[in-house]
């Protein structure tokens, strides 16, 4: 019974805390370039805002893109409430299969691209494009990283995963650090974060998710806005959860719990200023330099598998 | 335990040196290959150090330091100089594209995997498990050689060989005996000269770095082909 | 062990002095000179060695059997007459202006560290050294090849040097194998590359291993022998480098590396005990034979057709060591001895009617008994010779090849002959306009000195008729040592 109320509490804290973990990004790279920044609750404004202002409709949408913010926010949410964040073995995370996360997360892309392609708009359709474009590539490469990861827990179960982890004891594991280097790659991409995509601005020439959502406005824009956060939450969390899951609760104990929480708080802390002081440092690439940056994820992560077999499944 | 963290450490040096030669296929500019060049030989230093340490061999502490003057910081010094007094900053222009380039390469190191496997089960050394690597190192930097146009990559994918071979040397057999290993850095070295002086010939003969340039001068006689 | 160090001391000396000395005409009578006095201290060395068998030399680093110390001194000797032969030659190039003096000092230094790279190689007991002085003798010849500074030569020094040094890598990571699965049996040290301790050991020796480590050192070092489909390089380093380094490179370069790989053969056949090595060297033998045979009728340049044919009887010889039977390895060596003689003596003429003629292009090349009766009629002997006309000695080799194939495997004999009678075709369609008719107006008279050439074609004369018994002997302690591994191997596997 308790175990279903803390995995109902982790969905909702994933979901409550994402516009503020955006919000944190925002402010930690206001600071990095001397400006004093909205605020961490500026996305929650922003959010409350839209959900209290009028919807306006194309005329000759269709239901398609009605529709598409609901779906799109509904499978990102329960994507991001099976993945753990403190307990590891809560009921709904049985069903926590990587490859399943996955596909829900290529669902919601999937409706995004066509309600971006449903009013017909040229940048509506350009945006889907170059979003199906890198999503090709961006999805292997993140399965291929995580194949590498499996591949020592013998599962792609979060749960079996995390508990494998926090098991074996610490070693140098070089498939790990290419797993890793890809996974964070593909995360950078997947969010729109910079270098593949800039979230702050509308530049019409390099704009993919913004140009995708540009005929939304309301609480339909609400959804989608919100849904890209907490991806960006959820990717946070899944790389916490696959690399370093040390001090996770195995026990639904309150004083693990909060052990758990601090630290999963912090870790994601730690993260998201990494991404805000990458892009302070980065330039955003050309767009046709995107592909390459994708391949190149991927072939780290394959790197990843070979040096698996090569190093490590002997030992 | 000593020997397994020494083995862990040249595990993970193999990772990177196999990194190291992706890298080196991947890169446009002539500078960055450079940059990943000179990597490869601090790589190749370190784990000439850590296997020093690990087998407690004298002899391999003075490869280690002369791989790190040698390919870490005289090789790379040189080719810098000659890329800066000849002006070849330009982007190097594969012969095949990148993604055909990297997946060539994939299919290599496993091909390289494959092969070595088996041998791998004979040995008792510390370092065994990095010879798979080594092969397909050995075999990147010749596909660097194959699939690049410029005289000067095409002597970077070279040393980038021969680096993985005395990677392999080093990191699966613990060093081979001091005198072939001085031998061969001699090669190395008079090689390098000896390429160097060739850029300054190749450029001044045929206002050019392209090696087809310089075939052009060949295919009148090449009525075999 | 004087001897033994005079020999490789003496070129490696040489090279050096040479560097210093201005004169160009001083300079080549004092290469001449140390050609001689290394040739008779390495002959010297070789009567000693064929009484004692075999000897070791320097606490084990240096080994000499009748296998090595019999292509010593067919290396010396080659060397030593290649000396005499590029005295007027290079003169010749120096009063053209095809060289400067700064790069005739260049060209005499590297070719006596040429030798010395050949010499250390045969002697060296150690098959990491090994690896190192074939390496020099490349760089070396690099260097010679690029000597004109022409765009093609230039050209075909970059081809020569990428892809041997390509193959050359592929031969150390061959060696690195060796040593991989040596060192676990004798121990962490030079032990693990000697030659002779890997040789008594060889049954030991992880045999998984040396499969792949003989497919890396077939590639490698055979891209050095220049086989095909490796040969890429061969015809433009020969056709752009001067004569007398076209003649080096053909009569003894390609030996060191053809020499460097039997010796692995012999360590891979102890190992495994199956003719796996000698059935891969048979397949590359024949390929080069055919490619070969058939790209001669395509040239139209004098010395890449010689080129071509030096890869054909590369071809024929590293057939004949796969079939590793005594009687074709005495065949293969006989084959080596007197095609390095006839091939050398062929280039010396080659370069001796290029310079008459002032072009190197065949279709050019016209009348030369008329114009000069002694390059054509060498150049007509040579090409008789190389051929297989039955007076010289590669027609001896020859048969005892053919012999030996029809014993061990027949069907191999039809491709051999084709192959041969496809290259004799090719050969005498290109040289019978080149030394007969009318000589163009424009030839001029050179000075040459035929007497290198006569003395390597007579040399390659005495086989054909009756081989000396002091010289078979030999040939046949070499050809047991080298299949008596194969023997052994095959024993106890």
């Amino acid at each position: 019974m308790s175990s279903i109320l803390i995995q109902i509490i982790q969905a909702l804290l994933l979901l409550l805390l994402a516009p503020l973990a955006t919000g944190f990004v925002s402010t930690c790279k206001a600071r990095l370039q001397n400006r004093r920044g909205a605020g961490l609750l500026q996305p929650w404004r922003n959010l409350r805002k839209l959900f209290v202002k009028e919807v306006v409709i194309a005329s000759h949408a269709s239901w398609l893109f009605r529709t598409a913010p609901y779906v799109v926010f509904t499978a990102t949410a329960i994507a991001a409430s099976v993945v753990p964040a403190m307990l590891v073995d809560t009921p709904l995370s049985l069903t926590a299969d990587v490859i399943a996360l996955v596909a829900l997360l290529a669902l919601a892309r999937f409706f995004l691209a066509l309600a971006g392609m449903d009013i017909g708009t040229a940048f509506g359709g350009m945006g889907a494009s170059r979003e199906m474009t890198f999503a090709a590539l961006a999805e292997p490469a993140m399965l291929m990283s995580i194949f590498v990861l499996s591949l020592s827990a013998h599962s792609t179960n979060l749960t079996t995963m995390i508990t494998h982890t926090i098991h074996t004891s610490f070693a140098l594991h070089p498939s790990l650090a290419f797993a890793m280097v890809a996974m964070l790659m593909v995360a950078v991409a997947e969010n729109g974060r910079i270098p593949v995509d800039n979230p702050t601005t509308h530049l019409e020439l390099t704009m993919i998710h913004e140009a995708m959502i540009l005929e939304y406005s309301g609480r339909h824009l609400a959804l989608m806005e919100w849904a890209s956060m907490i991806k960006l939450m959820l990717f946070a969390t899944l790389i916490i959860d696959l690399f370093m899951p040390w001090g996770m609760a195995m026990q639904a104990t309150p004083a693990a719990l909060a052990i758990a929480l601090g630290l999963w708080l912090l870790k994601l802390a730690g993260l998201l200023l990494a991404l805000a002081l990458a892009e302070t440092a980065l330039a955003k690439l050309r767009l046709f330099e995107v592909p390459e940056y994708l391949s190149g994820a991927f072939i780290i992560a394959f790197l990843g598998l070979l040096s698996y077999y090569m190093l490590e499944a002997g030992v | 335990m000593n020997g397994t963290l020494v083995q862990q450490l040249v595990d993970g040096l193999a990772a990177l040196m196999l990194l190291t030669s992706f890298a080196l296929l991947a890169q446009h500019r002539m500078i960055s290959v450079l940059h990943w060049f000179a990597g490869q030989g601090l790589l190749l230093a370190v784990t000439a150090a850590i296997v020093a340490y690990g087998t407690g061999s004298d002899e391999l502490y003075i490869s280690a330091i002369m791989t790190l003057l040698l390919k870490g910081l005289l090789l790379p010094w040189l080719l810098w100089r000659v890329i800066r007094q000849l002006q070849v900053h330009r982007e190097v222009e594969p012969l095949l594209n990148s993604s055909l380039t990297m997946l060539i390469a994939l299919g290599v190191t496993l091909f390289s995997f494959h092969m070595i496997q088996p041998i791998e089960k004979i040995s008792q050394l510390i370092t065994r498990d990095s010879m798979a690597i080594a092969t397909a190192c050995v075999l990147l930097g010749m596909l660097m050689m194959i699939t690049r146009r410029k005289a000067i990559t095409q002597v970077i994918g070279f040393l980038a060989v021969e680096n993985s071979l005395f990677f392999a040397a080093i990191g699966s057999t613990n060093g081979m005996p001091l005198v072939v290993e001085i031998g061969i850095a001699f090669d190395v070295l008079i090689a390098a000269l000896i390429f160097g002086l060739f850029f300054f010939q190749i450029r001044t003969t045929f206002d050019s770095l392209e090696v087809e340039a310089m075939n052009a001068h060949l295919i009148h006689k090449d009525d075999d082909e | 062990m004087n001897l033994f160090v005079a020999t490789l001391l003496a070129p490696l000396l040489g090279g050096v002095l040479l560097a210093v000395i201005k004169d160009p005409q001083r300079a080549a009578v004092f290469n001449i000179a140390t050609g001689i006095v290394t040739f008779a201290v390495s002959l010297l060395l070789a009567l000693e060695v064929l009484d004692t068998r075999a000897v070791d030399a320097m606490n084990g680093w240096f080994h000499l059997d009748a296998y090595n110390v019999f292509l010593v001194v067919l290396t010396t000797f080659v060397s030593m007459t290649t000396s005499i032969f590029s005295m007027p030659y290079m003169r010749h190039e120096l009063e053209t202006g095809r060289v400067d003096l700064p790069r005739l000092r260049l060209y005499h230094s590297m070719f006596q560290l040429f030798q010395f790279g050949m010499l250390l190689g045969f002697t060296t007991n150690n098959i990491g050294v090994l690896w190192v002085s074939l390496e020099l003798a490349t760089l070396a010849t690099v260097l010679l090849v690029s000597l004109y500074r022409t765009p093609a030569s230039i050209a075909a020094a970059w081809k020569y040097f990428i892809l041997c040094g390509m193959g050359i890598a592929l031969a150390l990571f061959g060696t690195v194998l060796v040593f991989f699965t040596s060192s676990a049996i004798l121990g962490h040290g030079n032990i693990a590359l000697s030659w002779t301790a890997l040789y008594a050991h060889a049954s030991e020796l992880d045999p998984a291993v040396m499969s792949i480590a003989f497919c890396f050192l077939m590639v490698g070092y055979g891209t050095k022998v220049g086989l095909a489909p490796m040969h890429a390089w061969l015809p433009d380093a020969h056709g752009e480098g001067p004569t007398p380094v076209s003649a080096v490179l053909s009569g003894l370069l390609l030996n060191l590396a053809l020499y460097a790989l039997v010796r692995c053969k012999m360590l891979v056949d102890g190992s495994t005990g199956t003719d796996m090595a000698g059935a891969i060297m048979m397949g590359f033998g024949l390929l080069s034979l055919f490619v070969a045979a058939l790209s001669l009728h395509r040239q139209r340049d004098i010395k890449r057709m010689f080129s071509f044919s030096s890869i054909e009887h590369m071809g024929l010889m590293t057939f004949a060591f796969g079939i590793g039977t005594q009687l074709s390895t005495f065949a293969a060596l006989l084959h080596m001895t007197v095609h390095s003689l006839v091939k050398s003596g062929i280039f010396f003429t080659a370069g001796h009617a290029a310079q008459a003629m002032g072009t190197q292009k065949m279709a050019e090349i016209r009348g030369l008994i008329q114009h000069q009766p002694g390059i054509g009629w060498g150049l007509l002997i040579g090409v008789a010779a190389i051929a297989g006309f039955p007076p010289f000695g590669i027609f001896t080799s020859e048969f005892l090849l053919f012999t030996a194939a029809l014993e061990s495997c027949a069907w191999t004999t039809l491709p051999l002959l084709l192959g041969l009678l496809i290259a004799m075709a090719g050969l005498f369609r290109f040289v019978q306009p080149m030394v007969y008719g009318e000589p163009p107006a424009t030839a001029t008279s050179v000075h040459v000195n035929m007497v290198p050439v006569y003395i390597h074609f007579g040399l390659a004369l005495l086989p054909g008729i009756a081989i000396p018994l002091f010289l078979a002997d030999w040939y046949q302690q070499a050809a047991t040592l080298i299949t008596m591994s194969a023997i052994a191997g095959g024993g106890g596997g």
